[in-house]
């Protein structure tokens, strides 16, 4: 009974600082205090009347910029995660039912797609398109796909090693319907909570390119975008920097904490031990 | 015509160990054959084999006609049509035999609704049918349980409801009570024993204990390091053991026997 107090509440923290900035990002779809391009609140005001946070070296508002910046790290973190969960999923369930070389062609290119820099791929793929938050997704959901591949062919492998796999197949049941029937449900708790941490990972990775010019362009603030032109300033007026790096820490924080909790609900291992 | 009927079988890992070495056996409709040897004699891939359910990497050759349709070499598509209506298979682990995730009443329904075509309230009385006729006390309850809700002997109990529900001509045993209780063990043979009876299924019974197969079946087959060494009537082989393996098989047997015997009576 303990456990499963102290389960719910990593949920329910976890929820709430996602949910937080899920809904800062959320009314930035339909309102914002200041255009994004606004630039006539004076330069580097600090928080106070008019601004809440203050305005940025060109006059900006930063919470307007930090209201954006949530929306484009959900963005980047459902985008990366939707690529990484429908071709990562597609090749591990591939990889995880073809035999011989196939398999093993397709578990060496997973391994070097995992090898590869992140940044090195987002360069390619921004110098082949431009720099747009779609290629930063695309690059973050490309490299992330080789991880969730894999995790997928090894827990699908190891569901097809089972005992009621083999009795299903005995008894006649088609691969389609033991496919969807007995192991999509048995590895989709592993997956989701993965896909958790996946996202995560995508909203660092995604501010990481934007501090480095890889992402989306302006006048779209990025929350890493934000922290690159905070940085030569940060010394005078912290809040261009404090404000979009706190939030980044709690949308990860948050997004963890959803994962960890996930897994201890949706685990067959863990409710079986409640039961 | 025999209901299976192998010949010469060989199974070879990928890289050529022969784990299998030219099997024969043959088992008439409503026969029971028990299968004994220990472990990594090569038992339960036979089984595997016969169903077409080897491990990629294993190559097969010579013959297994599982009522009449020759499965070495056969295709899927033909495997799954023939898996369905001939055979069904019981396994040793309890545990892995069911999936965790389903409730046991949905599991016993899928081979109830293929085979039968049952649907709605039909399907469900078929399954509690299905629950009752392995005597599951409570199958309305038993079959809204998750797995990990039912005992050990329960969830063999449903296995083997899951297996008698394809109607099978031939029921694969391979080490059904090995993992159970002793006393949940006598039972489950005795069901099993009655069942298959009222049907006239064959059963090819998998085992390393010499008392368990010969409690279910007329003619055993022994095998040792893939090879076939002895093949006979249960009580002729028991009484009479040629091979220096039987002998030491039937000789364990008795010394245990006999260990209880001496205890009990001093």
């Amino acid at each position: 009974m303990k456990r499963s107090t102290k389960r719910s509440y990593t949920l329910t923290v976890g929820c709430v600082l996602a949910g937080l900035i899920a809904v800062l990002a959320l009314v930035s779809l339909f309102w914002l205090p200041y255009a994004a391009d606004d630039t006539s609140g004076g330069r580097l005001t600090g928080p106070g009347a008019g601004h809440l946070l203050g305005t940025d070296k060109l006059g900006r508002d930063l919470f307007t910029q930090l209201m954006t910046g949530s929306r484009i790290a959900f963005e980047a973190g459902l985008g990366s995660v939707l690529i990484a969960a429908a071709l990562g999923g597609t090749l591990g369930v591939l990889a995880a039912f073809a035999q011989g070389w196939i398999d093993d062609t397709l578990s060496a290119f997973l391994d070097i797609l995992i090898a590869f820099p992140t940044l090195l791929l987002a360069m390619l793929i921004v110098a082949a398109r431009s720099a747009t938050l779609g290629s930063a997704v695309l690059a973050i959901g490309l490299a992330q796909s080789a991880v969730v591949a894999r995790l997928v062919r090894i827990l699908v492998k190891r569901v097809l090693a089972q005992d009621y796999i083999t009795a299903a197949r005995t008894s006649g049941t088609s691969w389609p319907r033991i496919v969807a029937g007995h192991v999509l449900p048995n590895i989709w708790p592993t997956l989701v909570v993965n896909l958790a941490l996946q996202f995560g990972l995508a909203v660092l990775a995604e501010a990481g390119l934007s501090y480095l010019g890889l992402g989306a362009p302006p006048p779209n603030a990025s929350w890493g975008r934000m922290l690159q032109e905070a940085q030569a300033t940060f010394t005078t007026a912290p809040a261009g920097a404090l404000a979009p790096g706190i939030l980044l820490v709690l949308l990860v924080i948050g997004v963890n904490l959803i994962a960890d909790g996930l897994r201890d609900t949706l685990d067959p291992a863990a409710r079986r031990r409640r039961a | 015509m025999n209901i299976l009927d192998v010949r010469d079988l060989t199974i070879r890992t990928a890289d050529g160990r022969i784990l299998v070495d030219r099997l024969s056996l043959a088992m008439a409709p409503g026969e029971r054959l028990g299968l004994i040897g220990e472990s990594g004699s090569g038992k339960s891939l036979t089984t595997l084999a016969v169903l077409g359910l080897l491990p990629d990497g294993m190559t097969v050759t010579g013959s297994a006609e599982l009522a009449g349709t020759q499965i070495v070499g056969a295709s899927e598509k033909q495997l799954t049509g023939v898996r369905g209506q001939d055979a069904a298979i019981v396994f040793q682990e309890p545990l892995t035999a069911l999936d965790p995730l389903m409730r046991v009443g949905r599991q016993i329904a899928e081979p109830l609704s293929r085979r039968r075509g049952l649907k709605g309230a039909e399907l469900k009385r078929a399954v509690v049918a299905a629950l009752e006729q392995v005597r599951l006390p409570e199958p309305d309850r038993i079959a809204r349980a998750f797995p990990h809700e039912i005992s050990g002997g329960q969830r063999q109990r449903v296995a083997l409801a899951m297996a008698l529900a394809c109607e099978p001509k031939l029921l694969i045993a391979d080490e059904p009570t090995t993992a159970l209780d002793v006393t949940v063990q006598s039972d489950m043979l005795d069901l099993l024993d009655t069942l298959v009876r009222e049907r006239d299924m064959a059963v090819l019974f998998v085992s390393h204990d010499l008392a368990v197969v010969a409690r279910v079946t007329e003619r055993v087959l022994v095998m040792k390091d893939g090879r076939a060494v002895e093949e006979g009537d249960v009580r002729e082989i028991v009484r009479t053991p040629r091979e220096e393996y039987t002998k030491a098989l039937v000789e364990s047997a008795r010394q245990l026997e006999s260990a209880l015997d001496l205890r009990s009576t001093r």
